[in-house]
């Protein structure tokens, strides 16, 4: 730990030698500055400092390797604080900085990000990706949750919402908000994962957010499905229920009860809150481990039924098409994956060490394992896993790393408690073949060239 | 002082009993969901043809609200546009995928996933079109609409002839040309890559 802790200060020097101070004479003074604080008190400033001008997608570490217009807005905003800093601690001739020469801002009632923090989703027609780059740990911030919907977002007034719960039940029984959250509640954490995650089409300029934005991890509360069941008397016959969105596609799915009841939520809250309106508001179900549009939001109808109802989601969408000419359905369950979020295209590394970043995840279960290879695959080493490792859940893993200099790729595998290892392309391809669109779960690396360039390695999953 | 001890234990254990009580089989939270809610909101159709509206439509028909209604995203033949493809089925009777299909394509383009070579259910068309579609304004059309315009893409796709009426009788009954591709999921995890 210690030793990460000076290289990455000494990383973080560097990279505002090279990019930051180069411009204007006030910068070049808050560079000498910087260089002669020397020990401790030094080491931690250059840390902070690192962190007050970081880039969105840079992590301590790594910079960013282009600088558009963004990065130079924000620079310029940066600069000219740092000149104000350095102005004004000459004034006060007592060296404080200068966030403590006045009394801060008091207490409010709604706390913001640091205007410096400009992680942000990235949007399309259908969907919105989260920025994976960006995050650290393995909560998605609310905000930042990936969204996708089949009809846009729609809005819900949570005092005429109800939930209704028929088909073969004993009682059918309408719902409101507060009499949800009037049962008994549970939280659960776990990862959502769009089924089509699979971005791949900037090629080499891929960055993770494109590759895999469509996962994110929240923790849920809410009501069990089990609790409802019980009380509205589902009948024995019933087997699988419709679960209906009131977006304006009245989204729905058929959901096998015996594979979900014992986990299976109606979830009213994320991340200590009410749910975002994208994430489903008022309620929504929660199906830990599957393909995300199982899960459907805005719920406000559950059908008992003794079959499928073979929606549209579950036949013309969501289904594999096979390398044997069948299709396959209902493929609920995500297959273990991982990706490493740090470095990542546009990153750009220097020779020396660093952490290998990442996340994990199987929707079978825990991460046992995650393997990275920083050779191309030829050798593996095991990445340490953040305890605690849960179930169904985001893991993240890191590896140590001193990169020589030399060009390579880094690659990562994911391992489940089941003993699945996340397959390379070519073996998917050969199960699922050409034509294949969902559940798309390839080992996947970036390449690092020898001027520390990192681009999303597109060989490895192109036939 | 073992007695006061073994009293204040002893009141410790009636408290910690009186609260945790067992939860109860229900807990009456809820009202009962009225009939006629629950009729305005199950429009749900199975493909057995339960939850088919009374009705009926032609290809013909289906024609003029396919215009009005669809085309401008989908293609004025259903070839895709805007919004995906509705019809095609080269070749005939095949998947657009898998080791038939391949043989088949030798150099030519890709076929979309359509109605055609891709649905199992012809009422799944019904119950798609009705909830949701189209899209600007979902709900809107009449259930002779809809089904003279599920009639016109079955028949685009050469599933059903041009004058056959579709209606709760007739629609369940239309074989689709994937109906028999499809396989439940074989995936357990382990070693196997599947």
């Amino acid at each position: 730990m210690q030793r990460g802790w000076v290289v990455l200060t000494q990383a973080g020097l560097d990279w505002h030698r090279s990019h930051l101070f180069e411009r204007g004479s006030a910068v070049n003074r808050r560079a000498a500055a910087a260089r002669s604080w020397g020990g401790s008190r030094g080491a931690r400033r250059a840390v902070v400092k690192e962190t007050t001008v970081r880039r969105p997608r840079n992590s301590s570490h790594v910079a960013a390797r282009d600088g558009g217009v963004t990065r130079r807005t924000l620079l310029a905003n940066t600069l000219g604080a740092a000149a104000v800093t350095l102005t004004s601690r000459r004034a006060s001739g007592q060296g404080r900085p200068e966030s403590a020469a006045r009394f801060g801002r008091l207490p409010n009632e709604l706390g913001a990000r640091s205007p410096a923090e400009q992680s942000k989703r990235l949007p399309s027609a259908i969907s919105s990706r989260t920025p994976l780059q960006d995050l650290h740990g393995t909560i998605t911030p609310a905000d930042l949750h990936f969204e996708r919907h089949h009809a846009g977002v729609p809005a819900i007034d949570p005092r005429a919402y109800r939930l209704v719960v028929h088909g073969m039940v004993d009682r059918p029984t309408t719902f409101s908000l507060d009499e949800l959250r009037r049962f008994p509640s549970s939280s659960r954490t776990c990862f959502l994962e769009c089924s089509g995650n699979f971005g791949r089409q900037s090629g080499e300029r891929t960055t993770a957010q494109e590759l895999c934005g469509l996962t994110s991890q929240s923790e849920w509360t809410g009501v069990r499905l089990s609790t409802l069941f019980r009380e509205v008397g589902v009948m024995a016959q019933a087997t699988w229920f419709l679960a209906e969105g009131q977006d304006a596609a009245l989204m729905t799915r058929s959901i096998p009860i015996r594979d979900i009841l014992d986990e299976a939520m109606i979830a009213y809250a994320q991340n200590g809150e009410g749910l975002r309106p994208e994430q489903g508001y008022p309620a929504r179900l929660l199906l830990p481990g599957m393909e995300g549009n199982a899960s459907v939001k805005w719920l406000h109808r559950l059908e008992l039924a003794d079959q499928p109802f073979m929606t549209r989601e579950e036949t013309s969408k969501y289904t594999d098409p096979l390398a044997d000419g069948s299709t396959r359905q209902f493929s609920f369950v995500i297959d273990a994956r991982s990706v490493i979020t740090s470095p990542s295209y546009p990153h750009t590394v220097q020779p020396g060490w660093f952490e290998i970043r990442g996340i994990a995840w199987s929707g079978r279960g825990r991460i046992q394992k995650v393997e990275v290879s920083t050779n191309g695959g030829r050798t593996w080493a095991a990445a340490e896993l953040q305890a605690p490792v849960l179930p169904k859940a985001h893991t993240r893993f890191r590896l140590l790393w001193r990169w020589d200099g030399t060009a390579t790729e880094i690659v990562s595998r994911a391992i489940d408690e089941t003993g699945y290892v996340q397959p390379e392309w070519k073996a998917l391809q050969t199960v699922r073949g050409r034509r294949t669109r969902y559940h798309l779960n390839p080992v996947t690396g970036w390449r690092i060239g020898a001027d520390g360039r990192v681009l999303f390695g597109i060989e490895r999953v192109t036939t | 002082m073992t007695r006061l001890l073994t009293v204040v234990a002893g009141t410790f254990t009636a408290i910690a009993v009186a609260v945790a009580q067992s939860p109860p089989q229900r807990f009456g939270f809820g009202e009962p969901a009225p009939r006629e809610l629950i009729a305005q909101l199950d429009t749900d159709v199975r493909p057995d043809g339960t939850g088919l509206p009374p009705g009926k439509g032609t290809a013909l028909e289906g024609e003029k609200v396919y215009a009005r209604q669809c085309a401008a995203c989908h293609g004025t033949k259903g070839e895709g546009g805007q919004a995906e493809a509705l019809v095609g089925a080269e070749p005939t009777g095949t998947a657009p995928f898998g080791p038939q299909y391949e043989q088949w394509r030798s150099g030519r383009p890709d076929v979309p996933f359509t109605v055609g070579n891709y649905w199992p259910y012809a009422t799944t068309l019904f119950d798609y079109v009705r909830r949701a579609m189209p899209p600007a304004a979902p709900g809107t059309l009449s259930s002779d609409d809809v089904y003279s315009v599920v009639a016109w893409v079955l028949a685009q796709n050469r599933i059903i002839p041009e004058g056959a009426v579709m209606n709760a009788e007739t629609l369940p009954r239309v074989v689709m040309p994937a109906r028999d591709r499809f396989v439940p999921d074989s995936r357990k995890g382990g070693r196997e890559v599947k």
